[in-house]
């Protein structure tokens, strides 16, 4: 990912170094665009006839299918940018549904002005990512906004994965005593953006989580757990992942807060702030429900960073609160953030 | 991590809770004033670790909370004017004035920009020397320390392009009101370990001297304010009415002089209205004669016309701990952070706001449906 990529950039930079209008046309420009930038990135047989779309094959199973649009600014972060995002950030929903994903589709609206070299540089990680995820991106599409409309690049993807397990995976299958695993430290992602957007200096370098998650659920399923739900730690974080579990399945949980690693960055940076690391965004996080039976299992399969961070109540006469045992032994409650987390003024 | 575990030891923290335990033999009401350490008692439950003869209060110092409503409508008419750049603190920005909030003027098209230092304000006055920008000065004597240096620096580069909305308040003259109010229920305070760290603590020596109460120190981790409570019970127990200090690794009896010096130089003390409270005499920092050329207020000529606060809210009575947030009827239900109805609730640091947050269990009906009352996703 690192590679010099801007130097093989196959666009001549110096004849059109930026985007133009025209890139949006749907005449030469447009097809400079993709045959020398799109093709040879994502370069596979479903996506060279460039047809109006592509003509996929049976899968033999149950189909997940998904859609997200991603809009980071800045586009290059620590450990990642747009592009790492906008595959794995589809690849991730459709593992959610315990599906091995498959294809996707990448919708590009780019800004006037854009420079190319930006484009190549976020193309070939979503190239990248995409291999890495082993999926295929299938279709596409670009458009190009006035500039001043935009705010560089946003990609829109959307994706089809296969579901080979006979489970049902999502908050109707969890159950009172299911144990919540997660599967690594919380909260690089949102601080790595964070710091890098207002530019502020941390001592300890934090590199964004982002990262494919299919293949992980695929050893869960192989190693015949019987998952019952899944949750990437997205937007919201831990917090609104369980939260948004507990209040479809309509049960209580219980979650300890010592059982939840956050590296000391993010610590940090989380008390310099006034944030909660509960609620920080991460890409390549996620919870998994599980018999309490499984759990040992499930924990080994997902690796020595994963760990049994809480579990699933009875239903009680309460709403289902998601309650927190911190670290003094006292207990709180979980609640989504009524928007934003905001930097705190003392 | 150093500086933060040690702090949050659980084994020593119920030792702490023990000998609070072992030397409380009567009900004791203790107010903390900063929202930073409501907001760790209720996230940490530290008032459940005590005996129940001691009685947390939660006081008005959360800088957000108290701004009033007119300086909120002041700011969001500077933000909505064309060539003006407005600058806040990030939590200020969901504060809703009487009619709108500044991310609604954001979203109309306003210019409004989240700094993390008012010196941030200044370098963009200096990088768009062709519009005007506005920072909001709020806070407590922790704040006023960087907006002074804020002003004074705009003020030697000559940067006539800068100016503040100030509604600065100060800690010392809300604690006296609190204390001479008929309705006063407080026997001993945790002062704020930031606010005393710019400002020392001699000014509250008067103060716990005249009426008899104990005033201590301290900081905000739980340790700190297990030990501040420890403290503050055992002057109670002994009848001693003294300031001490437990935020000794922050806080020295005299402060810090270079910060109090500019403060001094930037600002004059002035009467302030606090929001929920009303105005206290000599309670804020407003610019000094030689600096009200930075005066927003004045160079935008916003006028402050009475805004009504809701006649439902009791933030005021919640703010001198006179109340819990719980006793409110419209608490979690009318009252919610998505639609506040005062000043205690607006705030993630608002005493109403902590308890709707971290202890909303505890009030909830037995019902299952219309659940938690969060965003949805």
């Amino acid at each position: 990912m690192t590679e010099e990529f801007v130097l093989q950039c196959p666009i001549p930079l110096d004849d059109n170094p930026t985007v133009q209008m025209g890139h949006g046309g749907g005449g030469r420009m447009t097809r400079d665009l993709v045959e020398r930038i799109f093709l040879p990135a994502f370069s596979n047989d479903l996506l060279a006839p460039l047809h109006d779309g592509a003509i996929l094959p049976p899968v033999g199973g149950r189909l997940a299918f998904t859609t997200d649009s991603f809009v980071v600014r800045p586009l290059f972060f620590r450990g990642g940018d747009l592009g790492t995002l906008a595959i794995n950030g589809t690849v991730n929903d459709l593992a959610m549904c315990g599906a091995r994903p498959l294809y996707l589709s990448a919708g590009f609206i780019l800004e006037e002005g854009l420079p190319i070299k930006d484009l190549w540089r976020v193309v070939r990680s979503m190239a990248d990512a995409a291999l890495a995820a082993g999926v295929r991106v299938v279709t596409g599409d670009t458009k190009v906004v006035d500039k001043g409309h935009g705010d560089g690049i946003f990609i829109n993807t959307a994706g089809v994965g296969v579901i080979e397990t006979p489970l049902t995976i999502g908050p109707m299958s969890v159950r009172p005593g299911d144990v919540i695993l997660l599967n690594g430290d919380i909260g690089r992602h949102g601080i790595a953006v964070m710091a890098e957007r207002e530019g502020l200096e941390f001592e300890s370098d934090i590199a964004s989580d982002c990262a494919p998650l299919s293949g992980a659920v695929h050893a869960l399923l192989e190693g015949g757990v019987e998952v019952h739900c899944l949750r990437d730690l997205t937007r919201g974080g831990l917090t609104s992942a369980l939260v948004e579990i507990s209040e479809s399945a309509n049960l209580p949980m219980r979650v300890d807060e010592e059982a939840v690693h956050v590296q000391d960055g993010v610590r940090g940076a989380c008390e310099i702030l006034g944030l909660e690391p509960f609620s920080v965004a991460n890409e390549g996080r996620f919870i998994a429900f599980v018999p309490a039976k499984e759990a040992e299992t499930a924990r080994a399969l997902l690796g020595s960073d994963a760990s049994v961070i809480g579990s699933v109540e009875p239903p009680g006469d309460q709403p289902p609160f998601v309650r927190v045992r911190t670290a003094l032994g006292t207990a709180r409650i979980l609640d989504l953030p009524s928007g934003e987390q905001l930097p705190r003024i003392c | 991590m150093k500086y933060l575990d040690e702090y949050r030891d659980a084994a020593t923290a119920r030792t702490y809770a023990e000998a609070i335990a072992r030397i409380t033999t009567r009900p004791w009401t203790i107010m903390e004033v900063c929202g930073g350490q409501t907001h760790a008692i209720v996230r940490f439950g530290i008032d459940t670790l005590l005996p129940p003869q001691i009685s947390l209060l939660h006081g008005p110092g959360c800088p957000v909370c108290v701004t009033p409503l007119e300086v909120l409508d002041q700011a969001v008419s500077i933000a909505s004017r064309p060539g003006v750049i407005f600058c806040s603190f990030g939590d200020m920005l969901r504060v809703p004035g009487s009619q709108r909030d500044l991310f609604q003027v954001k979203s109309d098209g306003g210019d409004v920009r989240i700094v993390y230092s008012p010196v941030d304000a200044v370098q963009i006055a200096r990088e768009n020397p062709e519009k005007e920008v506005v920072f909001l000065a709020v806070g407590f004597e922790t704040t006023a320390p960087a907006n002074a240096m804020a002003v004074h620096r705009a003020k030697e580069e000559g940067l006539s392009n800068f100016s503040v909305l100030v509604s600065h308040v100060l800690v010392p003259p809300a604690m006296e009101a609190i204390l001479s109010s008929r309705h006063n229920r407080v026997q001993g305070f945790l002062a704020a370990g930031h606010v005393c760290t710019v400002m020392g603590y001699t000014e509250y020596e008067p103060l716990a001297r005249r009426y008899h109460v104990p005033i201590v120190v301290t900081g905000f981790e739980p340790l700190d304010i297990l030990q501040g409570i420890y403290l503050c019970v055992r002057q109670l127990e002994e009848g001693r009415a003294e300031v001490e200090n437990q935020y000794s690794r922050s806080v020295q009896r005299e402060g810090n002089q270079p910060a109090q010096e500019l403060i001094r130089k930037v600002f004059t003390v002035v009467p302030r209205k606090w929001r929920g409270i009303g105005e206290i005499p000599a309670s804020g920092l407003g610019l000094a004669p030689a600096y009200s050329v930075f005066d927003a207020a004045r160079r935008f000529q916003v006028d402050s016309q009475h805004a009504e606060e809701n006649p439902e809210c009791i933030s005021g009575l919640v703010l001198q701990g006179i109340k819990k947030p719980q006793e409110c009827p419209a608490f979690g239900t009318k009252c919610t952070p998505m639609h506040p109805l005062g000043a205690t609730m607006v705030s993630a640091e608002g005493a109403c706001a902590a308890y709707y947050k971290y202890r909303r269990h505890e009030t909830a009906p037995p019902s299952a449906p219309a659940t938690t009352g969060g965003a949805t996703p």
